[in-house]
């Protein structure tokens, strides 16, 4: 049995308290456990060890768990409980979870997104849960006067088996509440597991297909009025003058104005990106007339000049330039285009790659391109927010609440105590809302109006805004010797306005001479996190061009891909290989099995890819036919190694979405402009893929291991991408380089 | 401005507003029925699904005066419980992710599975083809509303 310790760094940070009313309350910090990695951004703040959860144990065995955590989808509020629940001992259908608020007292990191949510939170949560239960079998050895090693435990009953006394919980929470909290405490076994690793239902299942109120959208008080934004049309554009005569007599208008959404000479975080700092706010009475009158403002824009801000984010501060100008896609393709050919900045470098490329009987080069994406979540960007001199309240869909409120301590001018966000759950969040903005916005708004207000963004608005994914470019190299044999590969990407590139990822490590580079555009069009940020791109490049260099070398795909990682484990190049060489093989392995790749059969195309991001390794094989001309993907395989599954059918679920968006956005996914003006503003333009075109059937299968569970939301994600292109090449016999593959499909195909 | 006499969920309602709100601003904002989701405004989602005597009908291009004498029936007026056949088969199928898109999804196949009780799976994909959904979950709304249709 294992054992853990409830102290870090000599601070407990377990603590036990009595509830009024009877009943046990234990708190503990979720994320103590957690180790920084370079890729996490903030600084670890040291109330990072105050207390942010809480268990909670009535006098009739009720158990109530605390799930700080934001959800937006990914079931953490259903799969987190259940890891304590596990170590606790109870039975589910006892437990009610529930969702914590934002407080900077208590917390100050509730992140959802990078996957992290299960990976931070299992050692902790398994810890508390161990405790508590440690806690109950000594106020029962007390009170029975019995040894604590003779109590057993099973779904929420104390047992002491050789003089029969029994109890539930409940009944020794009170005394429990009293006792010191346990320096060590025993952990379960994985074999032992019950509630881990079995699927349970979502904990707010009933209230989604009810229609019960559940996001800030949703929200009302008395008093509230309602407001939208007007922002420039361009980027690149800013406020000129605005005429509110029009709009101001329109019926259910209260007020129109201008608002700065930043503190002046304020010193971004990470998360601070808005694309415009000034914007024209229209409140009123309801969303209608606010509608209306918004489309009755008469708004001169001007061109912005080059400006400088300073970011303090990720690698620490920076001052980012932000050009002037009205971009256009065109522009934006030629000038990656210049780049690419350009040498970029070395990342990595292994050997003598330059020679080899020389040396080279053959050269292979090929170039993939993305565009920008919108994240498109179905519920658009909103918020609600009542200030008042006293206090402000915020009530809005955030999945980094902690970097938002230092925005709003500098721009409201409030002490963080005076600042309560309430964390709503998200009608998807995808990356998008990391970047808290339209908090920002709705409490300045409220401040300025002394009401309560919902600011709310028409899906034009949400579409038009920004914070998109980049668009991207990857050139990729590889050299063959006169036995037709790998000598040198070479990956040099970049982006408009950052780099893809991750260089000591697979296949650096398993080729002698390797290259990666990297190269930039700065723009003033903003860019943010995107399911599985940077992955997303390169994972559909890279697996495609290997998929072509097998064929070229004359090896099945899967063999080649197992060939490079055998190297890679029994002879690595280079030191700082972030991936496990194995695991990465154990997905392609079970993969390859699972899809009987090596039984094709007639008519079907298919594809295969793998891809490591987020801690977790995923391999997919993609099957497709052709229908009436068009291609129908008939079934998506999936192998996925992210260790223990705590829920497996939620798991199952957010794979098969991931796997659904991976294929929507590779096929139709983009968002062009033309003078600084996004090309498309809501569904009749931007096409997102729909019932019909989803795949007939996944099978998502889990390697089975014991190691600690990692990420899930975004790994299966990316490889999709090179799964469909490579499909698309054995149904066409032509190579898809440019994203959304919709257009190089345009022809249709010969049945 | 003008009166209006809705029949929302069986119960009878007057509203006062402008005859050109669309019907789902009115559950919304004026009669807090939130069930029914804004989520393009431009009939290309399906999120703001109602149903009008019945009939599926996307409510942001629906003025309220043209709704007359229909009935009209929300996410939250098709059960007391959520036992209605459709909505106890999304919850087998553990269907939602974020949830947004589902009332709309759920208003969808109850019209459907009303005018064609026992689809065929491709009938299922082109009645539900009008509804977004930006997590993926279409796989398992095809499957809920296959397991509703055989109950
Ligand atoms: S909101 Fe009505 S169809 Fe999208
Ligand atoms: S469940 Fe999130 S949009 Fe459908």
């Amino acid at each position: 049995m294992t054992t853990v310790k409830t102290t870090i760094n000599r601070r407990s940070f377990i603590k036990v308290t009595s509830l009024a009313g009877g009943g046990m309350m234990l708190s503990f910090n979720w994320l103590a456990g957690c180790k920084p990695t370079s890729q996490e951004i903030l600084a670890l703040p040291k109330e990072w060890f105050e207390l942010n959860s809480y268990i909670k144990i009535g006098e009739n065995g009720a158990v109530t768990l605390m799930s700080p955590n934001p959800e937006f989808g990914s079931n953490v509020k259903t799969s987190m409980p259940m890891i304590l629940a596990e170590e606790l001992d109870i039975d589910w259908k006892n437990v009610r979870v529930e969702q914590a608020d934002f407080f900077p007292e208590r917390f100050e990191r509730q992140f959802t997104g990078g996957s992290q949510a299960i990976r931070q939170g299992w050692k902790i949560l398994r810890t508390a849960g161990a405790t508590a239960r440690q806690m109950m079998i000594r106020a029962a050895a007390q009170t029975w006067n019995v040894p604590v090693e003779e109590i057993t435990t099973e779904a929420g009953t104390l047992q002491h088996l050789p003089s029969g006394k029994k109890a539930g919980y409940g009944e020794l929470a009170s005394l429990a509440a009293t006792l010191p909290v346990p320096e060590e405490v025993p952990l379960k076994k994985v074999k032992d597991f019950k509630i881990i690793g079995t699927s349970r239902k979502n904990v707010d299942g009933l209230k989604i297909v009810t229609g019960k109120p559940m996001f800030s959208l949703d929200h009302t008080q008395d008093g509230m009025l309602v407001a939208m934004i007007a922002h420039p049309p361009a980027f690149g554009m800013k406020v000129k003058s605005v005429d509110d005569t029009a709009a101001r007599a329109m019926p259910g208008i209260k007020d129109v104005f201008t608002i700065k959404t930043l503190a002046d000479e304020y010193e971004r975080n990470g998360f601070d990106t808005t694309s415009f700092t000034e914007l024209v706010v229209v409140a009123g009475n309801t969303t209608w007339e606010v509608m209306n009158a918004k489309k009755a403002l008469v708004i001169e824009w001007e061109k912005i000049s080059d400006s400088h801000i300073v970011v303090n984010g990720w690698g620490g501060k920076q001052t980012v330039r932000i050009p002037a100008g009205l971009e256009s896609t065109a522009g934006h393709k030629a000038q990656m285009a210049e780049m690419a050919k350009k040498p970029g900045k070395v990342l990595r470098k292994d050997g003598d790659p330059e020679a080899a490329f020389k040396r080279a009987a053959k050269v292979i080069e090929r170039t993939y391109s993305a565009p920008y994406l919108a994240h498109n979540t179905m519920e658009p960007v909103n918020c609600f927010a009542r200030v008042t001199d006293e206090h402000a309240e915020i009530y809005g869909p955030i999945q980094a609440p902690e970097s938002i409120m230092q925005t709003l301590v500098a721009r409201l001018g409030m002490p963080k105590e005076k600042i309560h966000i309430k964390l709503a759950r998200m009608g998807g969040g995808f990356g998008q809302r990391a970047y808290g903005h339209h908090m920002v916005e709705a409490a300045v708004i409220s401040q300025k109006l002394k009401a309560p207000v919902k600011l709310v963004y028409t899906r034009e608005d949400d579409m038009t805004y920004g914070i998109y994914r980049p668009t991207y470019t990857a050139t990729y190299r590889a050299a063959l010797d006169e036995k037709n044999q790998l000598l040198a590969f070479h990956v040099k990407a970049g982006g408009i306005p950052e780099t893809p590139i991750h260089p000591n990822r697979f296949p650096a490590g398993a080729i002698d001479h390797y290259l990666a580079e990297s190269w930039s555009i700065e723009s003033n069009i903003t860019i943010g996190a995107f399911r599985a940020p940077r992955s997303n791109f390169m994972a559909g490049a890279e697996q495609s061009f290997l998929d072509e260099l097998a064929e070229e070398l004359g090896k099945d795909p899967i063999e080649f891909r197992l060939e490079l990682l055998d190297r890679a484990k029994t002879n690595p190049v280079g030191e700082n290989n972030d991936y496990d060489p194995d695991r990465y093989a154990g997905v392609l392995k079970l993969v390859r099995e699972k899809s009987k790749w090596q039984e094709p059969q007639p008519n079907i195309h298919r594809g295969v890819s793998a891809y490591f991001c987020h801690n977790s390794y995923v391999a997919e094989v993609l099957d497709l036919v052709i229908q009436n001309k068009n291609p129908v993907i008939q079934k998506v395989y999936a192998a996925v190694d992210c260790g223990i599954v705590v829920n497996p059918d939620a798991a199952a679920n957010m794979g098969e979405g991931g796997i659904v968006d991976g294929i929507g956005n590779a096929l139709y996914g983009e968002m062009t402009f033309q003078d600084g003006v996004p090309q498309k503003t809501n569904f009749d333009t931007y096409r997102m893929i729909r019932q019909v075109e989803a795949p007939k059937s996944i099978e998502i299968h889990f390697v089975e291991n014991e190691t600690d569970p990692t990420g899930l939301g975004e790994p299966l994600f990316p490889p999709v991408f090179a799964a469909l292109s490579n499909a698309l090449y054995k149904a066409t016999q032509k190579r898809f380089y440019e994203q959304p593959f919709i257009s190089g499909l345009d022809q249709g195909f010969a049945d | 401005m003008a009166i209006f006499n809705l029949n929302v969920n069986g119960k009878k309602t007057q509203v006062d507003l402008d005859p050109a709100t669309p019907v789902l601003w009115v559950l919304r904002d004026h009669l807090n029925l939130v069930g029914t989701k804004y989520g393009c405004g431009i009939a290309q989602c399906g999120a703001c699904t109602i149903h009008l005597d019945g009939v599926a009908t996307r409510s942001c291009l629906l003025p309220v005066a043209a709704v007359g004498n229909k009935a009209i029936t929300t996410i939250e007026g098709l059960s007391e419980n959520g036992d209605h056949p459709v909505q106890k088969a999304w919850l087998e199928h553990d269907v939602p992710q974020c949830g947004y898109c589902q009332a709309g999804q759920i208003m969808t196949a109850v019209a459907f599975l009303k005018n064609n009780p026992h689809p065929s799976d491709e009938e299922i994909e082109t009645a539900m083809n009008g509804n977004l959904c930006r997590c993926g979950t279409y796989l398992r709304i095809r499957a809920a509303v296959k397991t509703a249709s055989k109950s």
